[in-house]
């Protein structure tokens, strides 16, 4: 680790990071550059070697590495596990890289040749079924959301640079909303999975009125079944709850659990 | 001429996505020139089989890490299309407004962040910091309003919460509305530097003939809806879209492929101004003129000029909007929705081109078919003959390994290739 930052007189280590992407957006690395007021800040703080969509150097050494996306083909499984051979620390960067996010609501289908033939027709295309990156290499810390708060990630890896514990919030996103104060969406007739989910977002979606789609997963002691109680009660249909819970794969166990098998495309 | 190079660029860097730029030389012949994409699918037009239409707008925003307004904005009007739903005249301004500023956003990430290392002989924006601040502070300025007004109108910058078919969840705050105003004026100056600076790039002189393809603005520039039309003469109604996109696919990319009257064509940025260049403002026309963009330009190196003059249009028209909406009370701002059977399309002009979203949908509302048709996939057809054709010019001047090497990457980058999102 390089070191030329103190912190109350007391050396800093700087340490060496990556950043890589497997099938994914790349938002929840742009999401880094987003936060123009505090982005050079940020930087000071950590030695970037490899960030293909910002820059032409690329180098291998490197402590931490922060991965987007999910796997989705062999060649992505060969490049993880190189990955994980060269970082001390692998960072799952945003809901893809921790459930698969978006990218896992094709595994809902029996038959991935359907997947594959319903946008290449007969063309031959090389795909399998999605995998969190956890399912394929040790993974060291997960930051959730699709997309991944900056303001948490700064305050993540502040933690790491400093060597402090890493702490995700136990409670539910409907915590935060409620200490925002809030219209319950529910009240608004709007589902939302602010009940179940993990909290750390600030209650981003419902604070802008839209009801919370799980991108985060489970909160630790998510109460599913009284969740499936308050959607009935409010005339939510199941269709419109599971839409929402199966979204990102956070919730995959319950969701494999309530719908039995998987679905025809056609 | 006795010149030879290898030149194998796997993953290409400063662009989104994955792809491979391969140019092999022998004594001045060009024996390979290609461009690659080897990006995952995602499959999102299998995933939204079967979905409720709320989902759409929802899920296709995630197609782009870059263009989520955009892809949401077009979703939504897709299923407004199928619906026979008409927005507001202030849901359209405030949609209007919100894609104005992902693509000033945008645009400020390719030009500074992006492209302009190169033009300064860097590897990345990160030793500008330090060599030009001055430059690094004003793209910071302009991509933090940018993305502050997205915050303020689409709920969030990337993947935004507040867009919803029939309008919006809630509407932003009419004070905070007004400073933007204030700041968009204010950013005037920081576009002008950025005019300045651009003076000072020297851009490749290279020259392809090609088709141009965009909105037709009629008059105006062009953004959300209308005729399709192309610089050879090509006109359609924004329904007839696969008969503007012909998709194929070819063993070299994992994304499918477009053409029109010719073995390929371009849209984007320089493709809209090609084709609507009286549609822009007198301000925007003048800065246009001045750095040598006059239409028909077919250097598509010119295509980040093409953005810097857009992103002072999307500034002035912004400003316009905001006192449009100003000016009159606000009504709510969400309609209520009404399924029906049907088919719809929407064609949106997104920062990277023209971007198309076709859904079915059943009686009950469920989508039975969808097609996306992504700017960066209509472009890679055009990118890979450009690329052929950059190698024979680059042999022809007998240009040495590293100087080809960077006006391949150079060239790539020119169309601020949305790879992922290409493949989707």
């Amino acid at each position: 680790m390089t070191t030329n930052k103190t912190f109350l007189g007391v050396p800093v280590a700087r340490p060496k990071v990556g950043f890589f992407e497997l099938s994914s957006c790349e938002g929840c690395q742009l999401q880094l550059l987003n936060n123009e007021a505090t982005l050079l800040d940020f930087l000071s703080l950590v030695e970037i070697v490899r960030f293909r969509e910002g820059m032409k150097e690329a180098g291998d050494e490197y402590e931490i590495a922060f991965i987007e996306g999910s796997i989705t083909r062999a060649d992505e499984e060969e490049r993880l596990k190189n990955i994980r051979a060269k970082a001390k620390l692998v960072v799952a960067l945003g809901s893809c890289a921790c459930f698969g996010g978006v990218n896992q609501l094709k595994n809902r289908f029996n038959d991935l040749e359907w997947v594959k033939k319903e946008v290449y027709s007969s063309f031959p295309i090389d795909t399998q079924e999605v995998k969190p990156l956890s399912a394929v290499i040790k993974v060291d810390l997960e930051i959730y959301g699709c997309p991944i708060k900056k303001e948490e990630v700064e305050r993540i890896v502040t933690a790491l640079v400093l060597g402090e514990e890493i702490h995700h919030p136990q409670y539910p996103v409907c915590m935060e909303c409620k200490a925002r104060e809030n219209i319950c969406l529910f009240d608004l007739g709007e589902p939302c999975l602010g009940p179940v989910t993990r909290a750390g977002c600030d209650a981003w979606c419902p604070s802008n009125r839209l009801g919370c789609w799980g991108c985060r997963g489970p909160a630790p002691e998510a109460n599913l079944a009284r969740l499936q109680i308050i959607m009935a009660e409010r005339g939510i249909s199941p269709e419109r709850m599971m839409d929402r819970l199966e979204c990102f794969g956070g919730f995959a166990d319950f969701v494999a659990e309530v719908k039995g098998k998987k679905e025809d495309g056609r | 001429m006795k010149i030879s190079c290898d030149i194998d660029i796997k993953h290409l860097t400063r662009v989104e996505g994955h792809g491979n730029i391969r140019i092999v030389i022998q004594d001045g012949q060009v024996r390979e020139a290609s461009w690659e994409v080897v990006e995952t699918p995602r499959f999102f037009e299998a995933i939204l089989v079967g979905k409720h239409f709320e989902n759409a707008p929802y899920l296709c925003g995630r197609i782009c890490g870059i263009c989520s307004i955009g892809h949401t904005l077009a979703s939504i009007r897709a299923v407004e299309n199928g619906f026979g739903i008409m927005p507001t005249v202030q849901t359209q301004r405030l949609r209007l407004l919100l894609k104005h500023m992902e693509t000033l956003q945008s645009h400020i990430l390719h030009i500074y962040f992006l492209a302009a290392p190169d033009y300064l002989g860097v590897g990345s924006v990160l030793p500008l910091t330090r060599s030009h601040p001055a430059v690094v502070q004003q793209a910071l300025r302009l991509k933090l309003l940018a993305n502050d007004i997205c915050d303020e109108v689409g709920g969030r910058r990337l993947h935004p919460t507040r867009t919803v078919v029939g309008g919006f969840t809630m509407l932003p705050d009419r004070y905070r509305l007004g400073q933007f105003r204030q700041r968009l004026q204010a950013s005037l100056a920081d576009l002008d530097a950025s005019v300045s600076l651009f003076r000072s790039f020297s851009i490749p002189d290279f020259q392809r003939e090609t088709e141009f393809v965009s909105l037709n603005g009629n008059g105006d520039y062009p953004f959300i809806g209308g005729d399709l039309i192309s610089t050879d003469g090509v006109v359609k109604k924004e329904q007839e879209y696969a008969a503007m996109t012909n998709e194929y696919m070819a063993e070299w990319s994992t994304s499918k492929l477009s053409r029109l009257s010719r073995k390929s064509f371009a849209v984007g940025a320089l493709a809209r101004i090609n084709n609507n260049f009286a549609g822009l403002l007198p301000a925007a026309k003048v800065i246009a003129k001045e750095l040598g963009l006059i239409p028909i330009n077919h250097n598509p190196f010119m295509n980040v000029v093409a953005q810097l003059v857009e992103c002072v249009q999307v500034v002035l028209e912004s400003m316009q909007l905001i006192d449009d909406l100003l000016a009159v009370p606000w009504q709510e701002p969400r309609q209520a929705v009404e399924v029906r059977e049907g088919i719809g399309v929407a064609a949106v002009e997104v920062p990277r081109g023209i971007l198309y979203h076709c859904l079915h949908f059943d009686a009950a509302g469920r989508v039975v078919k969808a097609d996306c048709v992504i700017p960066t996939s209509q472009n890679h057809a055009n990118i890979r003959h450009d690329i052929e054709e950059l190698a024979v010019f680059c042999a022809g001047q007998g240009k040495k390994d590293k100087e080809i090497e960077l006006l391949a990457e150079m060239l790539v980058r020119a169309y601020d290739p949305c790879i992922s999102c290409s493949v989707h």
